[in-house]
Order: structure tokens, then C-alpha cells, then sequence
């Protein structure tokens, strides 16, 4: 680990500042990918700017419209613990270990944006909005590939507001020694659409797959998917632990699984 | 009643109090005035030619105290390898040199090539990045079967090829086993390979050294198995400081598995550099560093054909092996895939004919040793495969097979050079099926059908050779150390007792079991015993702890060394007594006179050799310390039924273990509940093994599996419950104890018994699966069904 600074601001407007007025400064979630980053000196900020002190990006709320309001700061564990979204307090209870739901982030995670994470299927599969202290950015709008967003420089989530499905569910098969997601497929049915958003499998990040949302918006069943094709294994990530083509297989399972267990 | 002390008694683990409370001293925590951080800078290339090191910009960073580089170590021996194998042709092994600090040419990633010591680590590291390393990338070797072809590039250009050596065993047996095969009623072949793994034990290595300028004492203190073997082998071979120089402490270890066994660059690092800069030195190994320096183990790739009759008889077996050595021939390298892997290809079988060749290869990749079983896992999981194989070829029940071709007389002389002494491998086998309720499996089978799962048993029966070994007989085969174990008793004044072994515990539990021996011996209370090991300069010369020998070897060690004691005390009870020395018997800590109420007790006659008032001075010194050295007349064998049931997931390839069941006969057993603490431990490698750990490079030398985002360690809810069982006991004919090792079993009988178990499964789908190489990942095994 390098030298750095560290700020723990209470407001918005202070941590905003502070990102601004250095000419490196690195917002901190959870730091569970950032400080291991910088144990292993691949990353040299001056400044780390802690969002866990901001009592206004800490917490789970409703608004008027129904959607399910999470604070940037607020932790795994916390999101787990709410159940007013079934769906995403599920995926939120299977991110990493109790060490990582207790300290992780949600803001955190949407702003890494590892291909292989879980909360950027929840996102994108859910439309959610994702909020900064400058704009609100459409889920579809903010993945832009591996590691990549839409975020600007020195740009901070603060809040993510989750409409709230009539059913969903996320099905994750891990990858055994990092336990990410190998694959993971969050499955979310509103009224007017299913939305279906895969994480874990493609070089370009969480996507949508879109044949098996039209399926499933005609009929919402296991059965919809089990006549699709797996989607194609161009461009999906193939390692240590999987071939493309398994992890295009894998999609459609876990799509079925996903919705077969969706409530 | 289950006894409550002694041999046999479940006693609590002592030492389990400092371990589980933060309180235990590990190498890391020792921390000596004045002390410096050494930072070691490694190739991060797999092969290359160092053109140039500029450390000038480096030496003036803060806090910088020197920057090393292998023109330092002029002068100074490589790392030696300990063992010679000859090879098929009576000539000795390709042995290249290993030096310190990469010297011209680095050869795998995390060589290490020049080390910064600084007053700080983060100091030590500011610098390292200063330092300037200009290297040209040269082809890595890492196929071992292309390694071998004419023209590949060589990983050490002085010798005459990649070839280590070319081993071929029995060697006299070779046509015979060639023709046995060729005119066999049926021959079953298998290729495979054993997974390259890494051992990670909690602990990273740590080295501290202290250099004292007025007494010319060097001290070091490190993570090792066997500090007197580091003692000799950096003292003599590297270093040249001579053993009353030179003491090593290794104090609490927190795993070993093997990899702490080996004599390591860095220890010799510190050690050198302590009194070149007259301060002490001291390395922590961070995780990082661990996957790509710490040795690793297994790499084989094989082809076995097994011969039997049209009865199924075992004819005759043939294996070609090549086994990975990486780049440099660590401590034991050059044993594993031959004297600790060919005299186990018998298993526990008939098989009369039996030749075993494997070829030793350098690569770019890190050097590979012993990890737990050494060898022995790799013999019985090719065996035990290609066994399991023959048996669906023939349509032949596997376990029947396995019975038909048990061997039931001992002792049993085998083609492959060794004799086992004891063994009743029918009476695991029937306690194995009696455990894991085969008769019930089709049933267990029919209900995951039902629900759409793919259920299968897998078998196997394993043998394995521990408490390595006499020493003539090694001497013989390679080996350049004698493997004796030594002990010294040390009776207190008041009778308490203070025992220095040459083992060592990283884990093991000795504190507690060897306490429990000496207690049963003398009949005192196991608190009244200490075991002292880990430092040279406290403990007779001893070979230390690995391939399942402290209490076959060691507690041997101890018992002589206690016997003689307990003579010594006899006579001085006979004195006391004023009886004759024949007529006195001791028990529960009482000596007493036969046919009569006379008796002293333990402490009574203790105090009497220490303060000999009424002593027979004329015949007998005064004190109480007696030390033995142990070399056994043979190896041990123990031996065991695994069994395994599995289920498949059709839909993903995932493997679930859902019950495994070990069946051991380790002879008498000093601790049943370390016994089956071992066990436990050795399972979780072994599952580890077959399951989810795999050590992969990619095409440049890379390794790919350097962190555990990749390398996967088996968890808690990756394993079944464990059914273990060690009822079964023929004792070891040739121990004073009967005692056989159990520190392997686990991890050498579980791989096998895990890939049948898969095969089974599939195949009784339908698919036509003979193989899968381990790990058995769910993408592998997906595969295969797909394939």
C-alpha cells in the first residue's frame, strides 16, 4: 500500500468537494475490491474519500412512486435484511461472506461494476435508476462494459431506486474459488415486461438477454426458456473455470432456475 | 469405558489452548532489535536472460540499508536438492544448480532476482520499485512431453537437455512385463493426470535471521518441518557455517502440508545477509508470493494399462509417467515420482509383474515437491483408476475385483522392491461397505433419479508407505540424509518430565500424543510431560516431521530413550528397596517389589537420582536422561477402504459429495480423536484435490491460479460429514508401538474414490464416460457429457 489520505466526510456536498479539489482522489465504499487494490500497489490514490460517515447515502426507504430507495452506502447486509424486494434482499444475502456483506456497499459495487459481480444483474434486470450528486442514470443506460460505466470522474452514487416486480428471483452458480458469479441471471416480471439481466458471463459485463425476455413476457414459465436456444457464446468469457459455450449453457439454466423460483 | 489417559485415550489437544486464543508464537511473531525487512523482487516473466540490474537509484531511497543481486552471493552454494536418483541407464540425474539469487537467467515466475532489506517493509518495497531489471523474454517450457523433444529450449542451458532423468523400476522386469501385457486376455489402459496443486498452509513462510558478531552465531528462525535437516543443509551446502554455529528454530508452524519441508532460498537470504549487514533480517512471505514461490505438488501425466485374465486376475501393470520438476530440483524433487511413488504401484494386489517408468522434466514453473502423501497419492489414484476401469471393461463388480486380487498372506514381498509386514484389506474393505451402506445405494440411487439427479459410488483401496525409513536402505536409493528419528527423556528432580523429539508438530498434535505415550509407560498423569521440539539447539538431531513417520520414527525414538529410563529407575528403586533389580515392577507410577507391600513411588525414586544420598553411586551415575535414536527396519503400511457417493447435477455438470466413508487400519492408535482429526484434514485435501483445486499456467508461464479469486481451497460446505473408521488394526510388526501413521491417509485414498464415484454416476446414465481429469470441475464434468 501506498500513502494516501483519508476523508470521512458527513455530507454529500463535503465529499463531493473533496473529490473535486484533489487531483486524485478515489471515493471509498466497503473497499472490499479497493483495498486489496491497494495492498497489492495497483492503485496509488492521494486521497480516499469514505462515503460510510454520510448518514443521507446509508438506508432503505420507499418513495412515492412504490420504488425501493437504497442509499449508496448502504451495506449487503443491510439490503438482506429489508425483504420489502424478495428478490434483491436474495441476491444481497448471497454477495461474498458475512466479512464482505457487513463492509461492502451498493454504491460501491454499481460504480466497480466487476463483470462477475451480482449487483449489476439486479440492477440492470430490476431498470433501476442509478442516482449521483449530479444526475439520475437509467440502468440501461449506465453499464458500459467491464469495470465501466457511466459514471464521470469524481461523479458519486448516492442513491439507487429499485422498482419493485411482481415476482423475481436471481439465480447464481458460483465459481468455486472466488464465489462470484460463474454465472448469474436475475429474472424480475412487472406488468408491463420481463426483464432478465445476466452477470458473471460476458467479456462485455452485465447484459440483457432479450429472446429470453420476450419468452418470458409471452408466457412466465420455466417451460418459456426450456425451448429457447442458449444465447450464443460469442463474446462470453471462457477461463480457468468455464468455456464460453458452458457459461452460454449455464445462462439458460439459470434463467429457468431463475424463473421457475421466482416469487 | 473409554480410558481417560495414556495410549488409546482421546485426550484434548494441549496445544489447542495458545493456538485458538491468539496466543501461540509463530515465526512471524518474532520481531528482534535493530531488525531489518527484506523485500524480494521475483521474475515476472516464466523465462528470460537478465541483461542488466541497476540498484544505484534504489540504494539511495530511504531507509535502505542494501540491495542485493546474485553478485552478492559469489562464493555462496546454490540450494542443494537431497536426493540422487539414478536413472534407467546407471547414470545420476541432470542436477542443475539453484542459486540464491537468479544468476544470468530468471526460470519461472516469482524467481527471485534481487532483494532490498530496509528498515521498513514499506521502505523495502518503495525501493524495489526503483531498482531496474532489464530482461529479454525467452520461450517457456512448460508441456512436458515437448520439453523433451530434440531442439526444444532448454530451462538450464549447461545441461544436455530438460530431462531430468529417464527412471525405469523394476528395470529387470521390463520385457517380462512388456510380453505379460502383449499376451494378456484383456488389457485396460488409462491416461491421466495428477493436478499440479499448491499447498497453502494457513501460515506463509516467514524467515528471521540474527548474525551475533561476538560469538559468531548465526540464529535462525523459520517456518519449517524439520529444522535440523534446514540446519545441515544451509549450514553445509550453502552457507558454510558449521552446526555449533548455526541454530534453527522452527516454533509454532501453522501448516505444513509438505512445503514447509524443503530448504528455501530465502532462509539462506536472511541468514547470509543478517551478518553482511550486521542487523537481523527478516522475510514474511505474503500470500502472492506463496502461490508462486512456496513449492508446489503432484504435476504427473500417465499412461497405465493394467493385464489381467479372463478371471479377472491382475497379470502384470505398466505405467509411463512424466512427472513435473519446474525449474530448479527442490529438497526431496527427485523421490517423489520414483522411490516414494514406484514401490507403491503394487497397491494392495497380486499383481506379480510390474514396471514403472517416469521421466522427470524441467519447466518454467515453480519447483514441485511432497505434498501430503508424496507420490503415494499419485500411485494409488492411477492405480485405483485404472482398477475401477478393468472392472466396468469386464463387467466385473469393483469391488469384487478388488477382492479378487487382494493379497491375504503376509508378509508379502512385492515386484516393486518393498515388504508389507501386516495388513487385512478384506477387513476394510467389509467394514467400508458396512459403513457407507452399499446394500442401501440403489435405492439412494432411485430417489435421485427421481428428482432428476444423477446418484454414483466410487470405491477405492489404498496402501501407502509412512514412517520413512532405514536408512541404509534409503541411503541405497538416493537419499542424501540418514532418516533415523532421535529423542531425549529428561526426568526432573520431582518427576515431571520434559521430552525432546526431532519431530516436529505444525498441527500434528504430538504435544498431546507423545505426552500420552510416556504416560502410559511410566504410569504418571500426562500433565506431568512436556514435549520440547522445533529447536536445534534444544532437541537431538532428528529428521522431522513428514510422510506420516513422527510417531512410527519419533515416538519409536521415545519409547527407546523411555526404556532406558525406566531401567535406570528400576535399579534405583532396587536400591531403595533393597531388593533385586528382577523382582521390581513398575506400574501406575509405583515401583513395587513382587510378592511383597513394598513400593516406591515414580517421584520418590526421581529425587533419589538427583540427589543421590542413598544411591548406588558405584554402579549407576546420578540423573535421569537417556536419548535414543530410532532408524526403523522397514516402512510402515497402512492401508484403508474409501468409499464415496455422489451426485451429479445433469443440468450443470456440478458435483455434489454427499457422503464419504474411510475405512483405515493405521495399526494401534495412540489418539483416536487425533486420529480422526488427520483423517478429517487429509479428506478435505484430498476432495480439495479431486474437486476444485488446480494450479494452472497459461502458454507464456503465467500462472493463472495465483490468488484465491482462482486457486480454490476447499470450505466447509464444499464437504460431506465424514464417517471414519479405524477399527480395523494389524499392528505394525516391527515398532515398538504397532503403530503405522495416519497423517496422509486421507488425502491419498480420497481422489480415487471421488472419480469413480462421477464415472459411476455417469456412466450409469448412460453416458459413455470413462475419465475426467481432476479437478472435477462442473464445466469439466459438463463436458464430458456433452462431449
Amino acid at each position: 500500500m501506498y500513502d494516501f489520505d483519508i476523508e470521512r466526510p458527513s455530507r454529500i456536498a463535503d465529499a463531493v468537494k473533496l473529490m473535486s479539489d484533489s487531483t486524485d482522489a478515489q471515493p471509498l465504499g466497503g473497499g472490499q475490491t479497493l483495498i486489496p487494490t491497494l495492498k497489492q500497489r495497483l492503485a496509488s490514490p492521494e486521497r480516499l474519500v469514505s462515503m460510510a460517515g454520510i448518514d443521507e447515502m446509508v438506508g432503505i426507504c420507499k418513495d412515492d412512486a412504490g420504488r425501493l430507495c437504497i442509499g449508496g452506502a448502504t451495506t449487503h447486509a443491510a439490503v438482506a435484511a429489508d425483504g420489502s424486494y424478495p428478490g434483491l434482499s436474495g441476491l444481497a444475502a448471497r454477495i461474498g461472506d458475512p466479512a464482505v456483506r457487513n463492509r461492502g456497499t451498493i454504491g460501491g459495487s454499481l460504480a466497480n461494476n466487476d463483470p462477475a459481480a451480482c449487483y449489476p444483474a439486479a440492477a440492470l434486470g430490476s431498470g433501476a435508476t442509478i442516482v449521483t450528486n449530479k444526475r439520475e442514470i437509467a440502468a440501461d443506460d449506465y453499464f458500459r462494459g467491464m469495470f465501466d460505466t457511466a459514471l464521470e470522474e469524481g461523479e458519486i452514487i448516492t442513491e439507487v431506486k429499485f422498482p419493485i416486480p411482481e415476482v423475481s428471483h436471481y439465480a447464481k452458480f458460483v465459481q468455486p474459488a472466488s464465489r462470484f458469479a460463474l454465472v448469474g441471471v436475475f429474472v424480475a416480471k412487472f406488468a408491463d415486461g420481463v426483464r432478465v439481466a445476466v452477470t458473471g458471463a460476458s467479456e462485455s459485463g452485465v447484459h440483457r438477454w432479450s429472446a429470453a425476455e420476450e419468452a418470458l413476457s409471452r408466457s412466465f414459465s420455466a417451460g418459456s426458456i426450456g425451448s429457447l436456444e442458449a444465447p450464443s457464446a460469442d463474446g462470453l468469457i471462457t477461463d480457468l473455470h468455464g468455456t464460453g459455450a458452458y457459461r452460454a449453457h449455464l445462462v439458460k439454466v439459470m434463467t429457468g432456475r431463475a424463473v421457475a423460483a421466482a416469487s | 469405558m473409554p480410558k481417560d489417559g495414556g495410549i488409546g485415550a482421546s485426550s484434548k489437544r494441549r496445544e489447542d489452548l495458545r493456538f485458538l486464543t491468539g496466543k501461540g508464537k509463530y515465526t512471524d511473531d518474532i520481531n528482534l532489535r535493530d531488525q531489518t525487512y527484506a523485500y524480494f523482487i521475483r521474475s515476472d516473466v516464466a523465462h528470460g536472460t537478465i541483461n542488466s540490474i541497476d540498484i544505484s537509484a534504489a540504494m539511495k531511497m530511504p531507509g535502505v540499508e542494501r540491495v542485493f543481486t546474485a553478485s552478492d552471493f559469489e562464493g555462496v552454494g546454490g540450494v542443494p536438492c537431497g536426493w540422487q536418483v539414478t536413472d534407467r541407464h546407471g547414470q545420476p540425474m541432470q542436477e542443475p544448480k539453484h542459486p540464491v539469487l537468479a544468476e544470468g537467467k530468471v526460470r519461472h515466475v516469482g524467481d527471485p532476482i534481487a532483494v532490498v532489506v530496509a528498515d521498513s517493509l514499506a521502505e523495502a518495497r518503495d525501493a524495489a520499485e526503483q531498482v531496474e531489471i532489464d530482461i529479454t523474454e525467452l520461450p517457456a517450457v512448460l508441456n512436458m512431453k515437448d520439453a523433451l523433444n530434440d531442439g526444444a529450449t532448454k530451462v538450464h542451458d549447461d545441461l544436455t537437455s530438460n530431462l531430468c532423468y529417464d527412471w525405469g523400476f523394476v528395470e529387470e522386469n521390463r520385457d517380462a512385463v512388456d510380453a505379460a501385457i502383449k499376451g494378456a486376455h484383456h488389457v485396460t489402459t488409462l491416461e491421466l493426470k495428477n493436478n499440479r496443486l499448491v499447498a497453502n498452509p494457513m501460515e506463509p513462510r516467514v524467515a528471521v535471521a540474527d548474525f551475533d558478531s561476538s560469538t559468531d552465531e548465526y540464529t535462525l528462525y523459520t517456518t519449517s518441518q524439520n529444522p535440523h535437516v534446514i540446519r545441515l543443509l544451509m549450514g553445509a551446502f550453502v552457507l558454510g557455517i558449521p552446526e555449533h554455529k548455526l541454530r534453527v528454530v522452527a516454533p509454532d508452524v501453522g501448516g505444513g502440508f509438505g512445503a514447509k519441508i524443503y530448504h528455501y532460498a530465502e532462509e539462506a537470504f536472511c541468514t547470509f545477509a543478517a551478518k553482511q549487514i550486521g542487523r537481523p533480517v527478516k522475510w514474511t512471505s505474503s500470500r502472492s508470493e506463496a502461490f508462486m514461490s512456496d513449492a508446489h505438488g503432484r504435476d504427473h501425466v500417465t499412461k497405465i494399462e493394467l493385464a489381467l485374465d479372463k478371471d479377472g486376475k491382475f497379470l502384470a501393470l505398466r505405467t509411463d509417467t512424466h512427472a513435473n520438476m519446474g525449474a530448479y530440483l527442490s529438497t526431496f524433487a527427485p523421490s517423489i515420482p520414483t522411490w516414494l511413488h514406484g514401490t507403491l504401484m503394487a497397491g494392495n494386489y497380486t499383481t506379480p509383474l510390474i514396471y514403472v517408468n517416469v521421466k522427470a522434466v524441467f519447466t518454467n514453473t515453480v519447483p514441485v515437491d511432497a505434498y501430503r502423501g508424496a507420490g503415494r497419492p499419485e500411485a494409488t489414484f492411477q492405480l485405483e483408476r485404472v482398477v475401477d476401469k478393468a472392472a466396468r471393461e469386464m463387467g466385473i463388480d469393483p469391488v469384487e475385483l478388488r477382492r479378487k486380487n487382494f493379497i491375504t498372506e503376509f508378509p508379502y514381498a512385492t515386484p516393486v522392491a518393498v515388504e508389507y509386514d501386516t495388513g487385512d484389506y478384506h477387513a476394510t474393505m467389509d467394514k467400508l461397505l458396512e459403513l457407507s451402506d452399499h446394500a442401501g445405494f440403489e435405492a439412494r440411487a432411485a430417489t435421485s433419479k427421481a428428482n432428476g439427479k444423477l446418484r454414483g459410488f466410487g470405491i477405492a483401496h489404498y496402501i501407502e508407505a509412512c514412517g520413512i525409513a532405514p536408512s541404509n536402505l534409503v541411503g541405497q536409493l538416493g537419499a542424501r540424509a540418514g532418516l533415523y528419528e532421535s529423542a531425549t527423556v529428561r526426568v526432573n528432580a520431582t518427576g515431571s518430565i520434559s521430552v525432546m523429539t526431532g519431530s516436529h508438530s505444525h498441527g500434528q498434535g504430538h504435544e498431546t500424543s507423545f505426552a500420552q505415550v510416556v504416560a502410559e509407560m511410566i504410569g504418571i498423569d500426562e500433565s506431568q510431560i512436556d514435549i520440547v521440539h522445533g529447536d536445534t539447539a534444544k532437541t537431538p538431531m532428528g529428521m522431522g516431521t513428514y510422510g506420516s513417520r513422527s510417531i512410527a520414527v519419533g515416538g519409536s525414538a521415545m519409547v527407546r530413550a523411555t526404556e532406558k529410563i525406566i531401567n535406570k529407575a528400576r535399579k534405583i528403586a532396587a536400591h531403595l528397596m533393597e531388593a533385586s533389580e528382577a523382582d521390581i515392577e513398575l506400574k501406575d507410577g509405583q515401583f513395587t517389589v513382587a510378592g511383597t507391600d513394598k513400593s516406591v513411588a515414580w517421584g520418590d525414586v526421581t529425587l533419589a537420582a538427583y540427589v543421590p544420598h542413598n544411591y548406588p553411586l558405584e554402579d549407576i551415575e546420578p540423573g535421569l536422561e537417556e536419548t535414543a535414536f530410532y532408524d526403523p527396519a522397514n516402512f510402515t503400511y497402512p492401508s484403508g477402504a474409501y468409499g464415496c457417493e455422489v451426485e451429479v447435477d445433469p443440468e450443470t455438470g456440478k458435483v455434489t459429495v454427499l457422503g464419504f466413508t474411510a475405512a483405515d487400519d493405521f495399526g494401534n492408535i495412540i489418539n483416536p480423536m487425533i486420529v480422526e482429526g488427520q483423517v478429517h484434514g487429509g479428506l478435505a485435501q484430498g476432495i480439495g484435490q479431486a474437486m476444485i483445486e488446480n494450479c494452472a499456467y497459461d502458454d507464456d508461464g503465467q500462472l493463472l491460479s495465483g490468488s484465491y479469486m482462482d486457486y480454490a481451497m476447499p470450505r466447509a460446505d464444499d464437504l460431506p460429514m465424514f464417517t471414519v473408521d479405524h477399527s480395523s488394526v494389524t499392528p505394525c510388526t516391527h515398532n515398538p508401538l504397532g503403530v503405522k501413521g495416519c497423517g496422509e491417509a486421507g488425502a491419498i485414498g480420497s481422489p480415487p474414490a471421488l472419480v469413480n464415484a462421477v464415472v459411476d454416476a455417469l456412466q450409469r446414465a448412460g453416458h459413455d464416460v470413462t475419465h475426467i481429469d481432476m479437478p472435477l470441475s462442473p464445466d469439466r464434468v459438463w463436458a464430458a457429457m456433452n462431449s
